[in-house]
């Protein structure tokens, strides 16, 4: 019982600081960047364009394609060794899956959807970060979306349960730690991804995902504000 | 009654929900779920009566019957030719739709359109697996010689040909440039390069001030101030 306060002084469910904006690469079809705390992400969204190799074309349906970097020099600690790894290529399919359910791609057969995640800063929670620029990301593009997808860590440090968990909490050492990505359509109460690890009782998962919902829809309107603000401005 | 909690021109991102109740329906780029209409797209809210539409802000082009593009050849096959679209698919040129003219059997059909041929071309059919067929018979459509290409976003197309043709008219009695626009997006303008340059230039103002109001106002104002740089 040990950990009564939060390592950087939040409270329990209040996640880092956020920041988003869409339309931050001129080149991409879509793109947008969200920030959480020191975890930053860009994501492009390029297509529907044609896919190749031609064996990989869905004739029912376009295909959605992503790919999660982590930038050589993003972490604190050691060197990110460059290119594709057993974690990113994990990473890179559970982006895809939670990001699939709210994506209509039936208008696209046989082309593909490529969405590039960057993270030229990570500190815990990238693969949500990740998750928010990419959703963002394809809205700007000009996708069929049913609704933009929010993610955010939840978890379990010690006894508390905490949303956003930072890098000093991911590696608590004075007792238990559960950390929980969890992505959902803030729209539809649905979740699209939930992951977890280390260990949480029935009740705690329940309490948890309850207060992780709340600051989602917190997310949502960030994201919302970002993608308005692009046509605001001009 | 219904609660329709946007304004006309808004901008509704996706899952946003835009009404209330039963008696407003939900148009392009929105669905109803319950009793809510809901965004399906980032676009600008139209409303039409009692039908609420959202009209997209990007997004690639997409073929569409009827629609005249601009192509490239990019293969040139036994019994046509393989274009270029601009979008996710390509098109196909067949022989029989390409000319009038006689072909003997065997010729060699890079005589008439050679790979990176650019021309305008009318899409007469779509497939549900977006396979694309055009033609080239009928007006304005024929291979593009001399001349620039450039590219504008696909969804500014219509502000750029404006209503009835108005905009593009004017810039062509402007410029004295044969100007093409591609649904695709592509533009095709031929003139002198004076013409050429102005003709650019006001294309990509619309492109940029689109979405504001008093847009041909804006756009003759252009024309006028810049019209002494071309030569006659």
């Amino acid at each position: 019982m040990t950990y009564k306060e939060r390592l950087d002084k939040r409270k329990f469910d209040e996640p880092r600081k956020i920041e988003a904006k869409a339309g931050v690469i001129p080149n991409a079809d879509g793109s947008a960047y969200f920030k959480i705390g020191n975890t930053a992400a860009y994501a492009a969204v390029y297509g529907p364009r044609n896919l190749h190799p031609k064996f990989l074309q869905d004739p029912s349906k376009g295909v959605l394609r992503c790919n999660y970097n982590m930038m050589p020099f993003s972490s604190s600690g050691e060197r990110v060794r460059p290119g594709g790894s057993r974690r990113s290529k994990e990473i890179s399919m559970v982006t895809q899956k939670s990001l699939l359910p709210v994506l209509d791609l039936a208008e696209y057969p046989n082309s593909v959807v490529d969405v590039f995640i960057e993270l030229p800063q990570t500190e815990a929670g990238s693969r949500c970060a990740g998750i928010c620029a990419a959703s963002m990301a394809l809205a700007d593009a000009g996708l069929a979306m049913k609704d933009l997808v929010a993610a955010v860590s939840v978890g379990k440090v010690d006894d508390k349960l905490v949303v956003d968990l930072d890098y000093k909490e991911e590696s608590y050492e004075d007792g238990p730690v559960a950390d929980i990505p969890l992505a959902m359509m803030p729209n539809h109460d649905e979740i699209t991804l939930l992951q977890m690890d280390g260990l949480i009782s029935k009740d705690d998962l329940k309490n948890v995902l309850e207060m992780g919902k709340k600051v989602l829809k917190d997310i949502y309107e960030v994201q919302k504000k970002a993608l308005k603000d692009k046509y605001r401005q001009k | 009654m219904s609660e329709i909690s946007v304004k006309d021109k808004d901008i509704a991102v996706p899952g946003e929900v835009l009404a209330v109740g039963m008696d407003s329906f939900p148009g392009i780029g929105t669905y109803r779920e319950g009793e809510n209409i809901i965004a399906a797209l980032l676009g600008l809210v139209q409303l039409d009566g009692r039908t609420i539409k959202l009209i997209p802000l990007s997004g690639r082009y997409i073929p569409k019957k009827y629609d005249t593009i601009i192509c490239t050849v990019i293969d040139v096959s036994f019994s046509g030719w393989r274009l270029e679209t601009n979008s996710p698919y390509s098109a196909m040129l067949s022989m029989k739709e390409a000319t009038s003219q006689f072909i003997a059997r065997g010729a060699d059909l890079t005589k008439f359109y050679n790979i990176g041929d650019h021309i305008s071309c009318k899409i007469v059919n779509v497939t549900s697996q977006k396979l694309v067929d055009v033609t080239m018979k009928g007006m304005g459509l024929f291979k593009l010689k001399g001349g620039r290409i450039i590219n504008v976003a696909s969804n500014k197309v219509p502000r750029i040909v404006g209503k009835q043709g108005s905009m593009v008219s004017m810039i062509k009695d402007a410029t004295k440039c044969s100007i093409t626009v591609g649904q695709n997006g592509l533009v095709w303008i031929n003139g002198t390069p004076e013409g050429e340059l102005l003709a650019v230039n006001a294309i990509r103002k619309i492109e940029e001030e689109s979405h504001l109001s008093g847009l041909t106002d804006r756009i003759k104002e252009f024309l006028e101030k810049n019209k002494s740089t071309i030569k006659n």
